[in-house]
Formats: structure tokens, C-alpha cells, sequence
């Protein structure tokens, strides 16, 4: 049985600040297992979105895609997420929305609520380190989801 | 007079040329554009694929121990990861002195391998390319994307869907986790399947062969529906060349290197892939970070050769599985006792592999060696090691030199899409000088140029993905570079015209 909210982080670990994510991933997972808060989440990551992770959705009651993104403000931004029929669809890395609309295709009823979490990025060199930059936005988007998920344990996320 | 393919590669007159711009691809990861220089007359003189993205592989892996490689090559590309792992595997054990793996290793990275392979081609078919064979090139273009086939076929989609997930529950249970796996390790693996693992896998297997029969004849079907055009289209003559069994059977995990020419003449046969570079060389253009592979014997002009399904399918003198055996005699047929050339083909022979891949995972699943203890061989420490492997997308080559302290100090990878690299280009050069003319760009001709990219799901991608970072640019050149038209495309789907 999956755990009522997840965390979905995806982006790749050897690819400058596209390891935002995965590194969420991994402080996140670390602090679930010191502390054992965060009961009620699951965590998972992947390179990057594709069409089965709309199996992943099934079952939630919110979801939080998180990414590194080169379009918002530092250190992050929070948006509300409808399912999409972008073009992202026809990649090999679809965007959150796109997945959120293959769940609604194939089982015909609306997706959970889902949020994005966009991590300012900066540098996509392969086998780059992170960004300072992006490292300090890291620190800030993960105080964010520890005092979020504290508050609300039980609650609707993100919304 | 009338320009030959091969007289496009170099225009006579790139000065009194315009270059049209095309960047990027949709449904094609990474920076890839396509350009293509238009002489005075209106006609496509030159057409090139520019790929971006393959550089820095070498450096990456360079000064890591060797014991590394499979784990850390899965970060190269974040599409097909598991190939580059297995690829890497290979390598190592080499150099650990395994000349070969127990069973059970050896069982379980190939059930890893049918899995990557099924994944891989139910994504392409069912959601990348299958817009262009549902509903042909002259289809409203927003309804030939996956938002059409969901709406028209939903069952397809569905299926598309959940093959591809239990793809990735083969790589999951076979590597130990979803990504980053660490299932091959030099010398073998480092776990086999539990009784359990097993028994969760056969449960679906009998429906997933059913998806994979069904896959089969409607690519058949779509095929033959429009028979001519399918055989026409970015059609090119080409040498193949793809890993064979020692008894010619298809093969996806190990074997020795077969090429073939256009005749399906044996250029060369059974060859031990740890000698490649004999075979094999490649070479450089200004335009493109991208090297070109040619067959040694042949020489650069003439020695391109394609890889992947459509050369696999032609090579092989069979397939071990009766059920895609039965269908590479039906698609063999369409050649006349030649190689089918077809790009479009490439599809088809996709899905025969797919199918391959379900009779190959249920035949291994009822394997004992799957539960096996032994996972792993080791032997001398050798200084250098080469695997090779057909990846989903053809041919992929690593090789990889460590010094005394196991430390990589050289390392060569050529990939799947690199080995397609010419062949692309004559693909593109085929389809732009029949449809392109005057000097407005247009989607439709957008189109056409993709649909053949596409054929060879091709792989431009290293995982990067950032939102926002995607919109696909269209720009016409002229003489002096100067700009002179330019579409661009978001990844909401909006078109704008930006000069």
C-alpha cells in the first residue's frame, strides 16, 4: 500500500545542478530514517519523468514533483499543478503536467492534487559539481518541505 | 543537373547557399538541429544533423577506479542507462580476468537486457512514433502527438504504458533498484532473483505477449496500408551491422560483429568485438561535435553503415524465439533476398524485437539459474577491457584502459546514435531535397525531417531536462548568415513567428 503523499525528485546526479533533485532525494530520505518523521510520505527519483510514472500516482492524496528549474526565482518557487497535454508528451522526459494527464487518460478520473517544487539552477555541465548558488537554494527548499510536512502531517499538501 | 545524395554532403557553392535552422527536435532529447542550406535555385544543397551533446564522455569517466564504470556510466544518458551499464559491465570483466560469467550472472544480465530492450521500444512505439504511423504525415500536427493516439486509441496508449513499466520492473528486480542500479558488477552480478522475484514476473508475462503480438500487426497493418510511401520514404541504400550468436542467431547481449553491405553481402563476419577498432574508424567534421563511424575496408565515403532494429532484424539469419522468428520471415519477404532499406521499416523491425524480448523474458524466467548462487567469476587483473552490446538503439561500444592502480586512463565509448550518425544525415538529405523548396519554413516540412530523425530513435539526450529549457527554434540563414526567417516552437505547443 503507498504511502499517502509522495515526493517525486528527478533530474540527473552527475549533471551540475540538474542533481538538485536526487540530492533532495537523498537528504530527504536520510532525514525520514534518523527521525522517523515523514511517515506518511514516500520518496522516489528518477533521471527524468516519463509515461509509467503515472503509476506511480495511483493512490496518493497529493503528490510534489521536484526539479531543477531555470526559469523561476531563487531559491525556489511552489506552483499547483494541472494535468497538461503539452508537448513534453512526445519526449523522453515529459513535464509533471504531462504525467498527470497520461494518469487521467488511463484511468479516466482526475489525478491526485500535485504541486512542483522548481529549484533555481544554474549549471548543466556533465560531471560538474553544483552550483554555490544552487547548493544554497537546496538548503532552502529543504527547510521548506521539513517545516511543511511537520505542520501539516496529516493534511493536504502544498495547496 | 540533378545532386546525388552524396554530392550534398559539400556543397559546391556554400557562399551563394541559405541554411535553414531547425533546432530543436521534438520528441528528440538534447540540442540537435537540423540544418539545412538551400542553393539559389530553391533546391537543398546540404543537410546536416547537428548533435551537441556527446561531449565530455571521456573526461567524465577518466581517473575513476575501474570497479566504478557500471554505476557510474548509468549517469551518461538518462534514457538508456541500463545500457550503459551492462556495456560497462562487460568491459570489467575483462579486465577482473572473468572470461566468463557463471550462469546465473550471465542468465540475469541478459533478462536485465531483454527488459531495457522491451521498455525502450514500447516507449517508442506507443508514444513517440506511433503519431506518425497512426495517422500518417499529413495529420493535423497537434493530433499527431500522444495527446491523438490517447484520444483515438486509448487501449494502445494503455498498453504502451504498462509495458513499459513492466520493462522497468524487470530492470528493477534484476539491478536492485529503479535507477542507479548496481545489479552487474566486473565479473557478474551482485544478486540473483529470489523464488519470489520470479513468481512476480510470470504473473503478467502471458498478457504482456499478447501486447506484443498485437504491437506487431498493427505495425503490419500500418505498414502495408500505405505500402509504397512506407518504403519510399527517407529510404536509403546502407551497409548494417549488429551483433550475431556464433550460429547467426539474433543477438542483443553477446556475439561477435557482422556486417553487411547493401547487396546483403558479408563485408565482415563473426568478429570479436574486442577488435573493433580494427573494423571500425571515425572521423571528424567542423560542423559537428559528433564523430562519423565508417567500416575501415570501405573507407569514409562509402562505409557508413547503420545499427539498430532494422540492421539487427536484416543480419540476423534468425531469430531464436518462434513467435519473432515467424514475423522476421514475414518482414524479410518485403526485401526480394536484399536487406530491407526502408527507414520506416526500422518501426517494424522494433516491434518484432519487442516481441523477442517478451518470448526471451518468459523462456528465462522459468530458468533455475535465475535463483543460482553463483554470481561471480574473477581472474588476472588485465590492463584494458571492451564491451559491446546492442543497446536498444544499436551497436554501443566502451573500452576502457586502467594503470596499475586500477585507475581509468583512457576511455572510448561509441554510441548507438553516433554509429547512426551518417546514416541520419543521408536519411534527412533524402527527405529535404524531395519536399523542401522556396525559403519559408513551414511545419509540415518540420515535420517530414523529424518523422525521419525519428525513425532511429535516435538518443541526443544526457538526462538534462530543466523546465524551460526546451522550445524548438526554426531559423533560415542566408548567404552571410544573416537571419532571415525563424519559427519557434514551446513545449506548451505554441508556434510564433520571432524574426
Amino acid at each position: 500500500m503507498p504511502a499517502p503523499n509522495l515526493i517525486f525528485t528527478y533530474g540527473n546526479p552527475s549533471r551540475g545542478d540538474d542533481a538538485l533533485g536526487p540530492t533532495l532525494f537523498e537528504m530527504l530520505e536520510k532525514h525520514k530514517l534518523e527521525t522517523n518523521e515523514l511517515d506518511d510520505v514516500d520518496l522516489l527519483t528518477d533521471f527524468q519523468l516519463q509515461i509509467e510514472h503515472a503509476v506511480d500516482l495511483e493512490e496518493r492524496r497529493h503528490i510534489l514533483f521536484v526539479d531543477a528549474g531555470i526559469s523561476c526565482a531563487a531559491p525556489y518557487e511552489l506552483h499547483q499543478l494541472q494535468a497538461e497535454r503539452d508537448d513534453s508528451f512526445t519526449t523522453h522526459a515529459m513535464s509533471p503536467a504531462a504525467v498527470l494527464a497520461v494518469y487521467q487518460q488511463i484511468h479516466k478520473h482526475e489525478p491526485p492534487p500535485a504541486s512542483l517544487l522548481m529549484i533555481r539552477a544554474y549549471e548543466f555541465g556533465l560531471g560538474q559539481p553544483m552550483s554555490a548558488q544552487a547548493i544554497a537554494n537546496l538548503q532552502e527548499a529543504y527547510r521548506y518541505i521539513i517545516e511543511h510536512e511537520t505542520a501539516n502531517p496529516t493534511g493536504a499538501k502544498y495547496i | 543537373m540533378t545532386k546525388t545524395l552524396s554530392d550534398l554532403e559539400t556543397a559546391d557553392n556554400p557562399q551563394a547557399t541559405e541554411r535553414i535552422v531547425i533546432e530543436p527536435l521534438t520528441r528528440v532529447e538534447g540540442h540537435g538541429k537540423v540544418t539545412l542550406l538551400q542553393g539559389k535555385d530553391g533546391n537543398i544543397v546540404q543537410a546536416r544533423l547537428h548533435i551537441t551533446e556527446f561531449r565530455g564522455f571521456e573526461k567524465f569517466i577518466q581517473g575513476r577506479p575501474y570497479w566504478e564504470l557500471p554505476v557510474l556510466v548509468q549517469r551518461l544518458c538518462g534514457i538508456c542507462p541500463v545500457s550503459h551499464h551492462l556495456a560497462a559491465a562487460k568491459a570489467t570483466d575483462m579486465i577482473v580476468g572473468a572470461s566468463e560469467l557463471t550462469p546465473t550472472a550471465d542468465k540475469i544480465r541478459r533478462l536485465m537486457h531483454f527488459g531495457q530492450t522491451l521498455q525502450s521500444h514500447a516507449l517508442h512505439f506507443f508514444h513517440l512514433c506511433s503519431p506518425d504511423l497512426l495517422f500518417g504525415f499529413d495529420d493535423e500536427v497537434r493530433h499527431r502527438n500522444i495527446v491523438g493516439v490517447i484520444e483515438d486509441s486509448p487501449e494502445i496508449a494503455k498498453q504502451g504504458v504498462l509495458l513499459r513499466k513492466y520493462g522497468q520492473e524487470v530492470i528493477r528486480i534484476t539491478s536492485g533498484k529503479r535507477i542507479h542500479g548496481t545489479g552487474a558488477i566486473p565479473g557478474g552480478i551482485n544478486k540473483s532473483l529470489s523464488e519470489n522475484e520470479v513468481r512476480y514476473l510470470q504473473q503478467d508475462i502471458a498478457q504482456i505477449i499478447g501486447w506484443a503480438q498485437e504491437a506487431v500487426n498493427l505495425v503490419k497493418k500500418i505498414f502495408f496500408e500505405h505500402y509504397d510511401y512506407h518504403l519510399a520514404f527517407a529510404s536509403i541504400n546502407s551497409n548494417m551491422m549488429s551483433v550475431v550468436r556464433p550460429d547467426g542467431a539474433f543477438e542483443l547481449y553477446d556475439g561477435g560483429l557482422r556486417a553487411r553491405d547493401p547487396h546483403g553481402d558479408s563485408i565482415f563476419d563473426h568478429v570479436d568485438y574486442r577488435t573493433y577498432d580494427d573494423y571500425i574508424r571515425e572521423s571528424v567534421k567542423n560542423w559537428s561535435y559528433m564523430k562519423f563511424p565508417f567500416i575501415t575496408s570501405i573507407g569514409q565515403e562509402n562505409g557508413w553503415y547503420r545499427v539498430g532494429p532494422l540492421a539487427r532484424v536484416n543480419n540476423c539469419d534468425f531469430f531464436p524465439t518462434p513467435l519473432a522468428e515467424a514475423e522476421r520471415r514475414e518482414f524479410a519477404a518485403i526485401g526480394n533476398g536484399l536487406p530491407v532499406q526502408a527507414t520506416m521499416a526500422f518501426h517494424w523491425a522494433r516491434l518484432i524485437e519487442l516481441l523477442h524480448c517478451t518470448e526471451a523474458i518468459a523462456e528465462l524466467l522459468c530458468d533455475r539459474d535465475l535463483i543460482g548462487t553463483e554470481l561471480r567469476n574473477t581472474g588476472e587483473l588485465q590492463c584494458c577491457g571492451t564491451g559491446v552490446i546492442e543497446a536498444p538503439r544499436g551497436t554501443l561500444f566502451h573500452h576502457y584502459e586502467i594503470d596499475d592502480n586500477g585507475i581509468v586512463v583512457k576511455a572510448s565509448l561509441i554510441v548507438s546514435t553516433t554509429n547512426n550518425n551518417q546514416a541520419m544525415n543521408e536519411s534527412i538529405r533524402k527527405v529535404a531535397n524531395q519536399y523542401l523548396d522556396g525559403k519559408r519554413l513551414t511545419e509540415a516540412l518540420l515535420n517530414q525531417v523529424e518523422v525521419a530523425i525519428r525513425a532511429y530513435d535516435p538518443c541526443l539526450s544526457c538526462a538534462t531536462h530543466a523546465i524551460g529549457k526546451m522550445p524548438m527554434e526554426i531559423s533560415l540563414l542566408g548567404e552571410q548568415d544573416e537571419l532571415l526567417d525563424r519559427l519557434e516552437k514551446r513545449v506548451t505547443g505554441q508556434i510564433n513567428r520571432t524574426l
